[in-house]
């Protein structure tokens, strides 16, 4: 009950920073984060990483001071994070870039093909149709960013967003490139396989939107809890007893159908890259589910039912 | 800075590797036994002493075959470049001119550069303490240099270009592969250490200098024959330009090179000299 002291040191330098005293004993982080700025105001809060140990992890914010192993006076160690943006800005500006750019390439904006294609469109159907599938794939996820998605964290590092920019954007323009080039070659088996690419990515695009609402409803608004995800009335979501991450799962689903669909060599590479990536990401939320829940369903892999 | 910022992690625990191409730095872990405490940084003000004894203390946790396979490696790797030294000398001494002396050692010098895939194996197995992707990356571009430019585009072969790198790397590999070995068999001596921090100061330049000059040699074959390259339309809806693609890599010696120049420049403060240098975090 008595007022605590708090000193804050760099933590390579060993510096001493700040000291704030009278600081309640029930304080959080976040507030001594908040109080930190008063005295340095360019680290606000997102940038901050306060830890116990230098080398340690970092504090949550919503850790009470009275309930960390300190004295009278704590001593917190201070680690800038750099500069942070938001993850919806970020995934809002990575989104809108592929959206936009493949749209310049299906109109055949000048200077991308000869002169004489500027503004023409193409003979072939599929062309059209792939510009509706790919445009309809990156609005679903900004409109999912604005109303669906709960984001655990609110900040990354600042350079995050250039190097995930350059991924999506530079993707999607090699994609567009080829896709609506006036030599695409339409796909071997025609129509055919045209219509089961589209099947493959219609039904993928409508799972993964039924795992982003069944994550959604799993926690309520503004709580950071965290349950096992299970399957719901929605058949879509029966995926969830055999992968931990279905969402991932539908997604490489959709850019396969994509890339059948338009039989187009960068899309498949495309794939793939994603694929790898959210491999990395589903096994570690697997990993995490296990070592959190004892319970938790053996039957799922991360994200390819029974193999990966 | 993503991987190159993991590239300068790992010249750190292998020291730099004193090769011309920042890409050519071919594994600075690799075969290694250096301190894995270069690795994580902690070790600012090493001394030869902590050096060695960390090295040591790594290699305690290496079992016997991976020790032996190692020396192993490294002896012949050596003995690999030594020979390919002697041979470029000795072309030199007896035709008193650089054509044809590529043409010449090619055979040893595919092979032994190629083996250097290895090296990728041994990151992936974890008997060196490197990153799989800074050495996949900087085989490969030896790789590169090798198979894709003076194999595949013969009129570049007799440039003075190619002699430039050739040196370099001979050099380079000579003294890493040797450092390696000294190290795994304990006893290093300073002056194998002193030429693998100091000797890449002159033959980093040089040999980035060689395989630029090569490559922009070759480019004007590579337009004219329209070699690698893939065009539209095909059933694939991809293309290709061998020519594009390596003025971009071209390009992307600009902000490469130097990063890894001066991060080896100060690797060699630290191990030499013994200074404290405090990294910026990234």
């Amino acid at each position: 009950r008595k007022h605590a002291g708090v000193e804050i040191l760099d933590a390579k330098t060993r510096e001493k920073l700040c000291f704030l005293d009278k600081v309640e004993p029930q304080a959080t982080i976040a507030e001594i984060k908040n109080l930190f700025t008063k005295t340095h105001p360019q680290w606000y809060p997102a940038r901050q990483s306060l830890r116990l140990d230098p080398k340690g992890r970092s504090l949550k914010d919503e850790d009470v001071l009275q309930k960390l192993p300190v004295g009278t006076t704590a001593t917190l160690y201070f680690r800038d994070l750099g500069a942070q943006i938001s993850w919806v800005t970020v995934f809002l500006t990575e989104y809108a870039g592929p959206l936009f750019i493949y749209l310049l390439f299906y109109f055949r904006v000048p200077f991308i093909y000869g002169h004489k294609y500027d503004f023409t469109s193409s003979r072939h159907s599929v062309v059209h149709l792939a510009c509706i599938c790919h445009s309809f794939h990156y609005v679903k996820r900004l409109l999912e960013t604005l109303f669906v998605h709960r984001f655990s964290h609110g900040t990354m590092p600042l350079r995050n967003i250039f190097k995930n920019c350059t991924y999506y954007w530079g993707f999607a323009a090699w994609m567009a490139y080829y896709i609506n080039h006036p030599l695409y070659t339409p796909p071997t088996y025609g129509a055919q396989q045209v219509k089961l690419a589209l099947a493959i990515f219609v039904i993928c695009q409508l799972g993964n939107f039924s795992i982003h609402m069944a994550l959604r409803d799993l926690r309520p608004a503004g709580s950071k809890t965290r349950k096992i995800p299970y399957p719901t009335k929605n058949p879509f979501t029966w995926l969830f007893l055999l992968v931990s991450c279905p969402n991932y799962t539908y997604e490489v689903g959709s850019w396969i159908g994509f890339a059948i669909m338009t039989q187009c060599l960068p899309v498949a590479l495309f794939s793939l890259v994603g694929f790898t990536q959210m491999t990395i990401w589903a096994k570690g939320k697997h990993r995490s589910y296990l070592k959190e829940f004892r319970d938790y369903p053996p039957l799922r892999m991360p994200i390819v039912p029974f193999l990966l | 800075m993503g991987r190159w910022t993991e590239a300068a992690t790992a010249a750190r625990s292998a020291g730099p590797p004193a090769t011309p191409l920042p890409l050519s730095a071919t594994s600075l872990g690799c075969g290694a036994t250096m301190a894995s405490s270069e690795e994580d940084g902690t070790n600012g003000g090493a001394s030869e002493a902590s050096e060695e004894k960390e090295a040591t203390g790594r290699r305690r946790r290496l079992g016997f075959l991976a020790t032996a396979w190692l020396t192993f490696y490294n002896i012949a790797m050596t003995a690999g470049w030594l020979v390919l030294a002697i041979a470029m000398v000795r072309f030199y001494m007896e035709k008193g001119t650089h054509r044809g002396l590529y043409k010449s050692i090619q055979k040893t010098l595919k092979f032994f550069q190629t083996f250097a895939l290895l090296e990728i194996v041994h990151c992936l197995i974890g008997i060196v303490p490197t990153s799989v992707l800074v050495t996949g990356v900087q085989v490969s571009s030896r790789i590169f240099m090798v198979w894709l430019v003076t194999h595949s585009i013969k009129p570049v072969q007799n440039e003075e270009s190619v002699v430039l790198f050739l040196v370099s790397w001979t050099v380079t590999e000579i003294t890493r592969y040797s450092f390696y070995t000294f190290s795994l068999l304990d006893h290093l001596p300073y002056f194998i250490k002193w030429a693998r921090y100091n000797f890449f100061i002159i033959l980093y330049p040089v040999g980035v200098a060689g395989e630029l000059l090569t490559i922009y040699a070759a480019l004007p074959y590579v337009k004219k024959t329209g070699m690698f390259s893939i065009r539209l339309p095909n059933k694939y809806n991809v293309s290709f330009d061998y020519y594009y693609f390596l003025l971009i890599t071209m390009a992307s010696y600009i902000p490469l090179f130097p990063q890894l120049y001066f991060h080896m420049l100060r690797q060699r403060r630290k191990v030499l000299h013994g200074e404290v240098i405090i990294e910026k975090d990234d």
